[in-house]
């Protein structure tokens, strides 16, 4: 431990604020740090600055389907996958059944989001240690997806595109191939980005050993996603507790293995999810096979949802980890309570346990190597 | 992998004195009601017994019942060796909302509880730390519960209501 000496030889503690507007906080967040020197002794975290009543909202909403564009904007830069967890919630309660075609193409959209995050989180992660360039690089990439989500629902960041038991309209007749273009265009992108940034011996050293999280705390912090896999532990909910069509595919869970320093340090869970986009894109050749070309897409939704009284717990894979949706019916038309369970608020609260006593500069890596969107924290 | 009703008769086999009761509604998962007194015995009995080892906290929601002038808090909670998930659900009333707090059992539950309190105003007996984390530490009332009405000012800014 580095010891601050003052002039007079005494050591002497200060408090800081980190954010609200920092760059390197991915939103509206302030940190308060409790400093010996450049030696992080405490952090408080303060959120809530993006709150918009998300939860109140759902609850005034006179039609479940309402509350679908609602959720888009908690996490963003993931409106995909959103969407997709609160539609099975409703599924769920409403013991729907969703038509083939429907699920090839949602699982399609979520895995392309997946990719999209991922770029977007790995991207500005760089970009706070220092590494400018591969930003650049991975945002064209993301422009292209951006590009189909457009041509498919007509928005490029929040899409209400999947509906109860439908989607809200078909994709365009060019969507396979342009899906498929974006995989085989996509695959050799991954190595030139090991090339670029996973390797690069600068960053390393700014991210292995750093903020290190133990397989124990991570559970007992609940933290799921990539930063619970950075840890060494193999849990992914489209394996584990499989939603929609996942069981059907092969695809690999990628855990962190302390290859460049401490099993769970930021350099892991940065790994983890370089190496999920491949996974990603062998989900999506597979679902691109499996995709009948025949359906409509909108005949199965209800014109009307009024689920029986009762309630539901549903989780499922988001690019950041476990996005759960509490959703509890009275019967009414309007939903009784919406609780969404986001992952980035869960990781943020693990803060303080995994960074005392790493430097100002480590803080930045921590906070980026976790990925939180502050839409999603503060709801 | 465990059902609710296999987990409620370990938990009975357990803690022979403590009311438990499996409830459902007519569509959804089943839950098991916990006496809010008991909550952290039968907590801790379900994360550190070899047959249940539920090691995560998913979520906890706090909820505001109007009809019954109650509040409330459903624990979901999953156990990433054996598998199996459970929900939970405590009621107390709404002039006296006190429950204990869990931060001692599953770390999470920290801010978990805080944004129960911030939301629907249940306090949380022994939490290390219990303030508002969504809304300012000197807002009013508390949003998520059913009667709430906003507060027409704030530091004598409009709050637009």
């Amino acid at each position: 431990m580095i010891e601050a000496i003052t002039d007079t030889g005494e050591r002497r503690e200060m408090t800081i604020n980190m954010g609200p507007q920092h760059p390197s906080t991915h939103g509206v967040l302030r940190l308060e740090l409790v400093l010996d020197g450049e030696v992080i002794k405490d952090v408080k975290p303060h959120i809530g600055y993006l709150h918009r009543c998300f939860e109140k909202y759902a609850e005034e909403m006179d039609d479940y389907a309402k509350v679908i564009p609602y959720t888009d904007r908690m996490d963003y830069v993931a409106a995909m996958n959103q969407e997709h967890g609160y539609i099975i919630g409703v599924e769920r309660l409403l013991e729907l059944e969703v038509p083939e075609r429907v699920e090839y193409i949602r699982v399609i959209m979520a895995e392309l989001q997946r990719i999209a995050s991922h770029l977007l989180g790995i991207g500005a992660f760089g970009l706070d240690l220092g590494a400018f360039t591969p930003f650049l690089y991975l945002f064209t990439e993301r422009e292209k997806i951006l590009d189909i989500f457009e041509k498919a629902s007509g928005a490029r960041l929040l899409y209400n595109y999947m509906a109860v038991a439908g989607l809200m309209r078909d994709v365009h007749p060019e969507f396979k191939e342009e899906v498929a273009d974006f995989v085989k265009t996509f695959r050799p992108k991954i190595k030139e980005l090991d090339d670029l940034l996973s390797y690069n011996k600068i960053f390393i050293r700014r991210t292995a050993n750093i903020g290190v999280v133990p397989d124990k705390v991570a559970l007992n912090y609940a933290a799921s996603g990539p930063v619970l896999r950075g840890s060494g532990v193999k849990w992914d909910l489209r394996k584990n507790d499989p939603y929609s069509i996942y069981d059907r595919f092969d695809f690999e869970i990628p855990v962190g293995s302390g290859e460049m320093g401490t099993l769970g340090d930021c350099w892991d869970r940065y790994i983890v999810r370089v190496r999920e986009m491949e996974q990603s894109l062998r989900i999506i050749e597979q679902a691109l096979d499996g995709m009948p070309d025949e359906g409509d897409v909108m005949a199965a939704i209800p014109k009307r949802i009024r689920p029986k009284a009762g309630d539901i717990y549903v989780r499922t894979e988001s690019p950041r980890g476990e996005l759960g949706y509490y959703i509890v019916s009275d019967k009414s038309a309007s939903p009784f309570r919406v609780k969404a369970r986001a992952p980035s608020f869960v990781h943020l609260s693990m803060l303080p346990a995994i960074s005392k006593g790493a430097l100002i500069a480590d803080m930045v890596a921590i906070v980026g190597s976790i990925d939180i969107v502050l839409g999603e924290v503060d709801r | 992998m465990k059902t609710a009703e296999d987990i409620l008769v370990i938990l009975q086999n357990r803690l022979p004195d403590i009311e438990l009761a499996l409830e459902s509604g007519e569509s959804g998962q089943p839950w098991i009601k916990v006496p809010a007194d008991n909550i952290k015995d039968v907590s801790k009995i379900l994360r550190d017994d070899e047959e249940l080892r539920f090691d995560t906290l998913m979520c906890l929601s706090g909820l505001h019942y109007p009809a019954e002038e109650e509040l409330g808090v459903a624990y979901h909670i999953h156990s990433t060796s054996l598998k199996h998930t459970l929900a939970l659900k405590v009621r107390v009333p709404a002039e006296d909302p006190v429950i204990p707090s869990i931060e001692m059992i599953w770390k999470t539950a920290d801010w978990h509880e805080r944004e129960a309190y911030d939301m629907v105003g249940i306090r949380f007996s022994d939490h290390p730390d219990l303030r508002r984390i969504l809304c300012p530490d000197d807002w009013e009332g508390f949003p998520l519960r059913k009667d709430y009405t906003p507060q027409e000012f704030y530091h004598g800014v409009s709050t637009g209501e």
